[in-house]
């Protein structure tokens, strides 16, 4: 007997739930060959609004939690991940073994930056000699509220600008690749089953021109990831806007997802707090 | 109605007939209207207009056990100059003992300093007491009193003893403005809502107050549009007008919009000025600014540059 398909509606993810866009709004997506695979919501700058409330929501409770607890919760979202080859694997729609390959490279990604959680402040961190009895120490800090524009590889590419934010302790408001948006909102599932508090990573689907500048200029937003925003005005506007409350902007730049990716992002998106302690006698 | 409103309340089986002869609220109703008045969309220079008025009609209060002269000096600094070119504030509320203390910091400024008396939060304590307390706050330079119904008299039925607490305190204030904390949350039905308004009017209180803050649920729209329906046929009946001041969790800009709103849908615009209608809250101030620096610049705003409070 044949079945009714039973169709997944795709949501945006905000604050651990999934909620519609509140303007109502959706937009089709494509496949290669410019076939209708599914509606995405298309997010409006109201539900950017409402993500980096979450966000900021979460940061406390995110940034406080010790750096093995946030490394924990990394490595579950990597063993769900895992759990779920199969169903991102088609869900992103290249060749079977491609696609397999990425999702394997997506879950060793997250296992290497689940890794780093306890590391980074060792590598980055610094005990500075100076001239007086005192100890003078460097310790990075996360930086607050992330936006980032993830790029188009929809899900090595969305892990491996995502997870380097939130190792650290930041909270972050992704803009997923407006050409593939589905898997990540299936990541999304993936990380609301994960522990991870809801609000550390909220995901919003449309048009990146729409979200991208309203996210830049945004007094709450502590810093910017550009790494998805192809057009260079678009850059360049949005870096605009994200100075009048000075945040840490990481430009676009070509990348290598399969390659090693080194600390640089997980250091870009963090600030240094130093302090000065008396010696004692 | 058979009796006239001036000797309802000579006795308490005058005033028990009178507050319970009044219509009951449709519960539903109210809810229902509460609800659809809130969805109204109010934007660009309506709500820019909104937004000053609202802060306006902020009463800036603090009542933490932890308040110190200098958390209030400088709640008053924020009264005075809330934010760029943004209105001053309605008043300021804080305990008695900060009456002084508050009253020095904005002397002269014309935002007016509110003080709660009558044992607040609870209004457990004897007359004599809450009189004290409110003569005290008075003298010390408060030039409008929050006081407490005693809710177990009012529940118990003991109607005249709520009644002549209200005349006594009032009595007390001298030319102060009395304010009438119904505590919303602890009287159960919206009928009892609408009793408590109008038993507060006729002992003489200038304006109704729906909570203290302390006591959750606090101010819902249906209880202010219950509380706002009150006061206009109260000055239908009396030629009297009574302000209104919805209090406790009003914490965003949407949610002072939606009150102005019922304001003006049930009252009509007399009682959409600071002097009739006031919004007591703490953390909404910041949001209004954000929401107003928003329309003036584009760009949201974060709390990073706001005061902490």
């Amino acid at each position: 007997m044949s079945r009714l398909a039973v169709r997944k509606t795709y949501k945006l993810f905000i604050g651990g739930a999934f909620p519609r866009s509140e303007s109502g709004r959706s937009f089709v997506v494509t496949d290669a060959k410019g076939g209708f695979v599914a509606n995405a919501a298309r997010a409006s700058r109201k539900d950017a609004r409402d993500a980096v409330v979450a966000a900021r929501k979460a940061f406390p409770g995110w940034s406080g939690a010790t750096a093995y607890n946030r490394g924990q919760i990394l490595y579950r979202v990597a063993e769900m991940l895992e759990g779920r080859r199969a169903q991102f694997a088609e869900e992103l729609g290249t060749g079977k073994k491609a696609a397999l390959e990425a999702v394997d490279a997506t879950v060793d990604r997250l296992v290497w930056y689940a890794g780093w959680s306890d590391k980074i402040t060792a590598v980055l961190g610094t005990a500075n000699p100076v001239a007086g009895p005192y100890f003078n120490l460097s310790s990075p800090e996360p930086t607050g509220v992330v936006a980032i524009a993830a790029p188009d590889d929809p899900l090595l590419g969305l892990v491996s600008v995502v997870a380097p934010a939130v190792v650290t302790g930041n909270t972050c408001v992704v803009i997923a690749s407006q050409r593939s948006p589905l898997a990540a909102i299936t990541l999304a599932e993936v990380l609301a089953t994960s522990d991870l508090p809801g609000g550390v990573v909220n995901v919003l689907t449309g048009h990146q021109r729409e979200l991208a500048p309203s996210l830049a200029g945004h007094m709450d937003v502590n810093a910017l990831d550009l790494t998805g925003v192809a057009d260079a005005e678009l850059a360049v506007e949005c870096e605009q806007a994200a100075a009048a409350n000075l945040k840490r902007v990481l430009r676009p730049a070509p990348e290598d997802w399969t390659a090693d990716p080194g600390t640089r992002r997980m250091a870009a998106l963090l600030e240094t707090k130093t302090v000065w302690h008396p010696l004692g006698v | 109605m058979t009796t006239s409103l001036a000797d309802v309340a000579s006795s308490g089986a005058t005033l028990r007939a009178f507050l319970h002869g009044l219509p009951g609220v449709d519960r539903v109703g109210a809810d229902q209207r509460a609800a659809m008045l809130s969805t109204r969309s109010i934007k660009t220079t309506a709500k820019a207009r909104a937004i000053d008025l609202a802060i306006s009609m902020v009463d800036l209060t603090t009542l933490e056990g932890a308040d110190t002269p200098g958390k209030v000096r400088a709640m008053c600094a924020k009264a005075l100059r809330p934010g760029e070119d943004a209105p001053q504030v309605a008043a300021v509320c804080v305990y008695p003992d900060l009456v002084a203390v508050a009253a020095e910091a904005v002397a002269g400024s014309g935002v007016k300093v509110a003080s709660v008396a009558t044992a607040f939060p609870s209004g457990r304590s004897s007359l004599e007491v809450k009189v004290a307390d409110t003569a005290l706050a008075v003298a010390a330079g408060a030039d409008e009193i929050d006081m407490v119904i005693d809710r177990g008299a009012f529940l118990s039925g003991d109607l005249m003893k709520v009644h002549d607490e209200i005349v006594a305190v009032k009595a007390a204030c001298g030319a102060a403005h009395l304010k009438v904390i119904l505590e919303t949350g602890e009287l159960a039905s919206y009928d009892n809502v609408r009793r408590a308004s109008w038993l507060a009017m006729l002992a003489g209180a200038d304006f109704i107050k729906t909570s203290t803050g302390k006591v959750s649920p606090a101010a819902t729209l249906p209880v202010t549009l219950i509380m706002l329906e009150a006061v206009r046929d109260f000055r239908e009946r009396t030629g009297r007008q009574v302000g209104v001041k919805p209090a406790g969790g009003i914490r965003t800009t949407k949610d002072a919009i939606k009150h102005l709103v019922l304001v003006n849908e049930t009252c009509g615009d007399d009682w959409l000025s600071p002097d009739w209608f006031r919004l007591g809250a703490s953390s909404l101030l910041n949001d209004l600014l954000m929401q107003r620096q928003k329309l003036a610049t584009g760009r949201y705003a974060g709390p990073d540059y706001f005061t902490l409070d």
